[in-house]
């Protein structure tokens, strides 16, 4: 099914294009920075560096 | 009885309630904004004077207005850290910034875009968009300003500064439209009288403006939720180092 977006349509595309990909790489920051920092702590707490509260329960 | 926001206070315990509930908020944000595309792409019609260009209004009108609510959740982030020392508040104007940069860019962009088959050029700098150029430039000085200082606790206290100065953009830009010459329109959503806008483009204009607070609001959450964690790493290895400094002390007596 096609759409017809008129004489513009580049400009519509390209609009919905650049909003996509802005807003995927900020999820694939997020998700990526979040992973990065769960890997510190896991590696801090295998070297048996652990916050206090973890280490009292 | 404690408050909502001090029970929010304790970052472990907002760790767990956000880990519940970002999933939801996610969740709902990805299909309120396909319903969005759906209705903007195949149910509003194309407007009488615009014609399909119209059409990039219901991405352009979400970025925009959430560029300037990120920016006033980061002057109340940055008031409740600078009043009421609330643990998470620096936490939280950190991890909106990045954000409300991101949305104020796609605001000029689309923006853009959509003015030169419109105005006929893509850009002007006239009282809107450049007071939207400057927001955006506030947002990049926020940034700046915190990662050119060392010492973290002087760092968050300067950027909440510099953050509630920053606030006085917001209501240039509001009522920029109502002064000087622009070629961008006026208010025609909130505005005093009601919308001026038609119902068939209004509601998928409102539908894609709640699902891109959604996807905010989890993105927000998540990136708060990093930053706790990049917190704890840091205070971790800071430990880590002491322990480590006591221990060659102990071991050269």
């Amino acid at each position: 099914m096609g759409l017809d977006l008129g004489p513009h349509a580049s400009f519509i595309w390209s609009a919905y294009t650049v909003v996509t990909v802005v807003v995927a790489a900020l999820i694939a920051w997020l998700v990526l920075d979040g992973r990065e920092q769960e890997r510190r702590l896991a590696e801090l707490a295998a070297r048996g560096v652990r916050r206090r509260s973890t280490q009292r329960s | 009885m404690q408050t909502f926001t001090q029970r929010l206070a304790n970052p472990t315990r907002f760790m767990e309630l956000s880990a519940s509930v970002l999933p939801w908020i996610a969740a709902a944000a990805a299909i309120i904004i396909g319903y969005g595309l759906y209705l903007s792409f195949f149910v509003a019609p194309p407007d009488y004077l615009q014609g399909e260009t119209a059409r990039i209004m219901f991405i352009h009108v979400p970025c925009a207005w959430l560029s300037m609510a990120v920016y006033s959740l980061i002057a109340l982030s940055s008031f409740g850290l600078l009043v009421f020392r609330h643990p998470l508040a620096d936490v939280s104007a950190k991890a909106a910034v990045p954000l409300g940069a991101a949305f104020t860019f796609l605001a000029l962009v689309t923006g853009s875009l959509w003015g030169r088959p419109t105005w006929g050029t893509y850009w002007v700098w006239d009282a809107r968009l450049t007071s939207v150029l400057i927001l955006f430039f506030l947002y990049l000085g926020l940034m700046a300003l915190r990662s050119s200082i060392e010492d973290e606790s002087l760092a968050a206290k300067l950027t909440a500064i510099l953050a509630l100065v920053g606030i006085v953009m917001l209501p240039i830009i509001k009522f920029s439209v109502n002064f000087g010459n622009t070629l961008h329109q006026p208010a025609s959503v909130i505005r005093a009288g009601g919308p001026t806008i038609d119902e068939a483009l209004l509601m998928p204009l409102l539908v894609m403006a709640i699902g891109f607070t959604l996807m905010f609001v989890a993105m927000h959450l998540k990136a708060m939720r990093n930053e706790i964690l990049r917190r704890r790493v840091k205070a971790l290895q800071l430990a880590e180092v002491e322990r480590a400094q006591a221990a060659q002390l102990a071991a050269a007596e």
